[in-house]
Formats: C-alpha cells, structure tokens, sequence
C-alpha cells in the first residue's frame, strides 16, 4: 500500500512501519468505513437517499398539506391541475391534490415495496441458491427446478391475478402485499446466481484447507463462502430494489397495485402520463414522481456499487 | 478390482510396525460420471486411484511423482479423507484419545465416523499447490491462521492472536502483520502463511500437495528449506506431492512413481535415482536436467511415444503397456503385474524389471 491509498490518519503508520516501527492495528470496520467514504458517487447516494427516506419517514411532522385532500380556493373552488407556483411547488393534480405532498407520501408505499422485496429476494435468493449449491445431488435437482418453475411464469400475468387475490387478504396494507408478491415472483435470479457461485467456490482450495482444519458446514458456507459471493448478491438486489418501484408502478397502472387515493411513485407518474398525453399539459404530473423514482433507484444502485467495493479487502484503489 | 491387489503386508491389517505412522492399503479413488437431469445414471468413471498401497514412517519424507493427472493428489486427498475413497485402507497411527503421552491407537481414515476424523484433523494437515488459491481473499491473515484453532476450540481471542504471532515468527513473516489481507503478499510470502495455517495444531503429518510448484526457482529453494528446518524442529513427517523430479530428490526420503493410478515403483531415493527398474521410472529419470553441458548433450533421453490414456477407460493388464518400449504381449496387456520386492525395499510393479542408469 502506498500513502496514496491511505485515508488522512494512517498515513502516519505507514511512514511508521517503513521505519520499522509497529503499525497500529486498525479494525475491519475502519477499513470498511475509510474504503466507503472514498467512493464519492456512493457517498453521495448514500446522502440523498438518507434525505429521502427521512422526507418519508418524518412526512407527519412536515408543514404539507394531507395527500389525499381535495383543496380549495377562497372561493371554495377545488384548485386541479394548477402548475407548479408559490403555494403548491410541485402543483396540484387533476383531483386537486397537492403534488409534493404526494411525493413525498408516495416515498413511504414505494420505498417499502421496494425495500421489502429487496430484502425478501436477497435472503430467498441466497438461502436456495446456497444450499443448493453447497449440498448438490438431489436437494440441487429439487430446488434447482423449483427454481425454474418461479423463473418460467410470466410476471405480469401472475402478478395481476395474485395480486388481485392478495389484496383482499391484505386490504389496507397494499404495500405489504405488493412486496410480497414481487419478493415471491423475482427471488429466481438471485438463486441461480448465489448456486455458480457456490458451485464454484466450494471447489476452492481455501474451502478445502478450511475443511482440513475440520471446519463444519455451517462456518464454510458462511465464513468462507458467502463472503466470497456478497458482490453479485449486492448487485442483484440493488437491481431487484429498482425493478420492484417500476413493477410497483406498472401494477398500479394496470390497477392492481396500491389503491388511487394513496399516493405511490409509480401509479403517480403512470396517472400523470395518461393525462399528460391527454392534451391537458401538465408535465408536473409526470415529472416529479418519476424524478424522486429515478433518483432513488440510481442512488440505490451507486450505493450498492460502493457497498461491494466497500467489503472487497482487494479494493484499495482511490475512487473519483 | 480384485485382480489388481497389490499388497505389500496385511496379514493383521490393524497392526503396523512401531515406526510407522501411515500405511495405505489398496486405495481405490473413483469418480463417477453421471447423466441424467432427475434420475442420474453413473455412465462411467475416471478410475484416478486403482489401488495403490505404501507406507510412511515417523520422522520421514515420503514423495509421490508422477505426470499430471496420474492421481498423486487424489491419493494425498484420501489419504486425508478429503475425498471419500471408494475402497481402500488409510491406517494412521494416531495419539490415544485418552490423552496419555506415548500411547496409540491405530486409524482406519478412510472409515472413521465424523467425530474420530475431527480429531484426526488437528494431527493431519495439509499445504496447497496454489498460494493465491489456498487463502481465503476475505480474511485477514490472523483469522486465517487462527481458524483451526477457532474449529477446534483452542483457547481465547488473545492466545489465539500470541500463537498466531507466534506461528508467523516460526515460518519468516512479520508477526505484526497479522490485520494484513493475502493479496497484500507476494507468492512465497502467502506459501508461509498456508505453511503456518497448517502448523497451528502442532500436527504430527502433513502433506505437501506441490508446496513449490506454483513459486519461483528462487523461492522454492526458501520454502523447501523452511519445510525441511520446520520437520526438524517439530518432528513433522510428510507425504510430498510433486511432479518436479529434483526437487523431490532433494527433499525425500523413499519416493513412490506414479503411473495412471497406480503406483509403478517404490524405493528410497538413493536407490530410485540411481537404479530404477521400472520402464515409467527410467523415462521419468531421464528427463531431470543434469546440470553439467557436457554430459546432458551425451545422454540418450528416453522419449514415451503416444499420450497418456484415458483413465476413463484405461488400458487393460499393466497400465503403461502401450507406451512401454519393453513391453512384451500378450502378457503385458493381459496380467496386471504386482508390485514386487525385488530387492530389500525397492518395490516394481513390472513383469520384465531391469536396472538402468540414466540420471
């Protein structure tokens, strides 16, 4: 390691260890940490998606007007499809509807859907693909054509007709169920993935010399092989994260995804497009929903990057 | 396989003399091939191993040569059960699990139940061919040399870290450097940290599956003579893999040649390289490079026609038999030829042995 690749306070040790001296042990999470902070595209995601999920989470305690209330002027008149001015910065929709309002609410439904199912196919995706890989033989065969059955349906049409069945099981909770629904439908590809990964890692001779030492299964997989495969599953479940707010949005499109008065990304701008090509005009309708969409599937995806390179040892190069 | 016996002594096959520490027996090592996506059918298999049998004993260096893919590290790989052998002995002498110093009880590896194999793991280790290969890249080199400590319980987090500290002195390696990830070494450097690994639980046999294979002239002197200095120091007996003919020259003690699974001669060194009798051997000899000018451009290299066989579907009779320039038919192709001692511990498995002077 030269200086260059060291951040600010270790610099010091280095020069100490070239004279000789000893290095001050600095923990992995240190290291974790000082490898973060120098990719400035995650860094940078990594801010606004904080800013983003607080907006959300703290949305009660904003000065807004109620997301779902029809407003009105002085007159009594319900104010629709205002542009974006002082008093609505982001306008108001056809049902007069505060816009920013809706976003800012809307982050809440489609953060969770996607945060969710994020998780839901990490973990599932992982859980099969692992144990199939590691184990083989007929528990491979099993899961692994399991598998392929989840990746041969068509997603759109399961999706419309379970998700019309699980919203009534989980009425009210439409985010719950869409989540749910996508952790269900998209877990395959990660599956298959993590299963290479492990066919080929377990044939490692670090593996092997683990098992010399008379290491069991359960530290194999875990200390010595998932680690080995966290990049694909990072980068797999940031993509997964991005695809659910877009299936979000084309499943409330189609209807089937969170109900109209409570506000979501995707059904925003999928709304929003319909009356914009209408001839009405109203960009904002469009615009600001698929903004806060794109942003935070971006921000999701760089950080997800600065993630992998974060928890990559090997990874000492400085990052622009 | 029972006409490919070649037994060298198992009347009692649960006694073996004092001095020995390792005795395998018959080894088979197959690999089946299969077909089939729901049902799998074995369609054939690659016969690696087809029974092979030598000793080690205490305190020695036993080397195993051959061409690649003649089934040396298979056989290092079930001897340490790392493999399941198909059939076969793996008879290791091993401390008596009472504790009490001196006493042993006799193994067989290749049977022993999951709990007996744990305790044989802290006195068998192994060291890999490839240094980038063997280290895990997500550990640090304290985690990856206190990790058979970690299985095996030995200790705290801050006897561990001393005996790691320890361990790296013992091999040439900072012990400060314990925080440091694999790829921050050089090839040699990560040699010493699998050579360390591998000493953690004070072994009594090690195998060396290649140690220098994969490393520099310059560093393969460094670690052969780390691993020599090491065995003197802890009394380690060890079962060297190698393709490298000087090299085990250098470091053997008894050398067994490989052929395509089973083992073609066994004998010490001296007599191996000196007078070997098998037609494999003589061709093996004579490739090592002497280094005089003079006397290599004289010497007659012994050049096998032909490519190794499939040991998917190996010759039938003595397995050189069609690269043999003394082969004799029908006999050849037909009687498998028992390894035999032909002299006081040099042991040939050919039907027409012959002393030859080619090194």
């Amino acid at each position: 390691m030269t200086d260059r690749n060291l951040p600010p306070g270790d610099g010091y040790a280095a020069l100490d260890e070239a004279e000789g001296l000893t290095v001050e042990p600095v923990t992995q999470w240190q290291l974790f940490r000082s490898r973060f902070v120098r990719h400035r595209l995650a860094m940078m995601a990594a801010v606004v998606l904080g800013i983003i999920l607080a907006l959300a989470l703290f949305a009660d305690f904003l000065p807004l007007e109620n997301p779902t209330d029809q407003l009105e002027d002085d007159n009594g008149r319900i104010v629709n499809l205002l542009s974006p001015r002082a008093e609505y910065w982001f306008g108001t929709d056809e049902l007069g509807q505060d816009v920013l309002s809706r976003v800012i609410y809307g982050g809440r439904t489609s953060l969770t859907v996607a945060v969710l199912t994020g998780l839901m196919v990490a973990t599932f995706g992982t859980l099969v693909g692992s144990i199939a890989g590691y184990y083989g033989g007929w528990i491979d065969t099993l899961l692994m054509r399991f598998t392929d059955l989840i990746l041969s349906l068509p997603l759109l049409p399961v999706a419309i007709v379970a998700a019309a069945w699980l919203r009534e099981a989980f009425r009210g909770r439409e985010a719950l169920s869409l989540a749910i629904l996508l952790g269900t439908l998209l877990w395959g590809t990660l599956a298959r993935i993590v299963r290479a990964e492990f066919l080929s890692l377990r044939e490692k001779e670090f593996v092997e010399a683990a098992r010399a030492a008379g290491a069991r299964d359960r530290r194999i997989i875990f200390r010595h092989i998932l680690p080995n495969a966290l990049s694909p599953i990072i980068v797999n479940a940031t993509l997964v994260i991005g695809l659910a707010i877009i299936l979000e949005a084309a499943l409330s499109f189609l209807g089937f995804g969170v109900r109209p008065p409570e506000p979501a990304w995707g059904a925003m701008a999928a709304n929003g497009g319909r009356l914009a090509v209408g001839g009405s005009g109203a960009w904002w309708l469009v615009l600001f929903p698929s903004v806060a969409l794109i942003v935070t599937v971006l921000s999701v995806n760089f950080l997800g990057d600065g993630l992998r390179d974060a928890l990559d040892p090997t990874q000492t190069i400085e990052r622009r | 396989m029972t006409q490919d016996t070649q037994t060298q002594d198992t009347d009692n096959p649960i006694q073996m003399p004092p001095e020995r520490l390792l005795q395998v027996e018959n080894l088979v090592k197959h690999f089946p091939i299969t077909q089939g996506i729901f049902f799998r059918k074995q369609i054939a298999a690659v016969q690696a191993v087809s029974g092979i049998s030598f000793h080690i004993d205490r305190g020695e260096t036993f080397g195993i040569v051959g061409e690649s893919g003649c089934g040396k590290s298979t056989t290092a790989r079930c001897v340490l059960r790392l493999l399941e052998p198909t059939s076969g002995k793996v008879l290791y002498r091993a401390e008596s699990s009472d504790g009490s110093s001196g006493s042993h009880e006799i193994i067989d590896i290749a049977s022993a139940n999951k709990a007996e194999l744990r305790r044989l793991r802290r006195e068998m280790q192994i060291v890999f061919q490839d240094p980038y290969a063997s280290l895990n890249p997500r550990m640090t080199v304290a985690s990856i040399i206190a990790e058979p400590l970690v299985v095996h319980g030995i200790g705290d987090t801050a006897d561990r870290i001393e005996r790691v500290k320890e361990l790296l002195k013992v091999v040439g390696l900072n012990p400060e450097h314990t925080n440091r990830y694999p790829h921050e070494f050089s090839g040699g450097q990560r040699q010493r940290i699998g050579v360390a690994r591998a000493l953690a639980l004070n072994p009594a046999f090690m195998v060396l599956d290649e140690p220098v294979s994969a490393l520099d002239v310059s560093i393969q002197a460094q670690v052969l003579n780390l691993m020599g200095d090491l065995q003197d120091e802890f009394g380690l007996t060890y079962l060297f893999i190698a393709h490298d003919l000087s090299v085990v020259r250098h470091v053997c003690d008894r050398v067994g040649v490989m052929y395509l699974g089973r083992m073609a001669e066994v004998a010490d060194r001296d007599t191996l390289y000196e007078r070997p009798m098998h037609p494999y051997t003589h061709a093996l000899m004579s490739a090592v490079p002497i280094p005089d000018p003079t006397i290599e451009r004289n010497r007659r290299r012994i050049i096998l026609e032909g490519d190794i066989p499939s040991p998917i579907n190996p010759p039938t009779g003595c397995r050189f038999n069609t690269r043999c320039p003394r082969a004799e038919f029908p006999r050849c192709s037909e009687e498998i030829p028992a390894l035999k001692e032909v002299e006081p511990d040099h042991w040939v498995a050919c039907h027409f042995p012959e002393v030859k002077q080619v090194v």
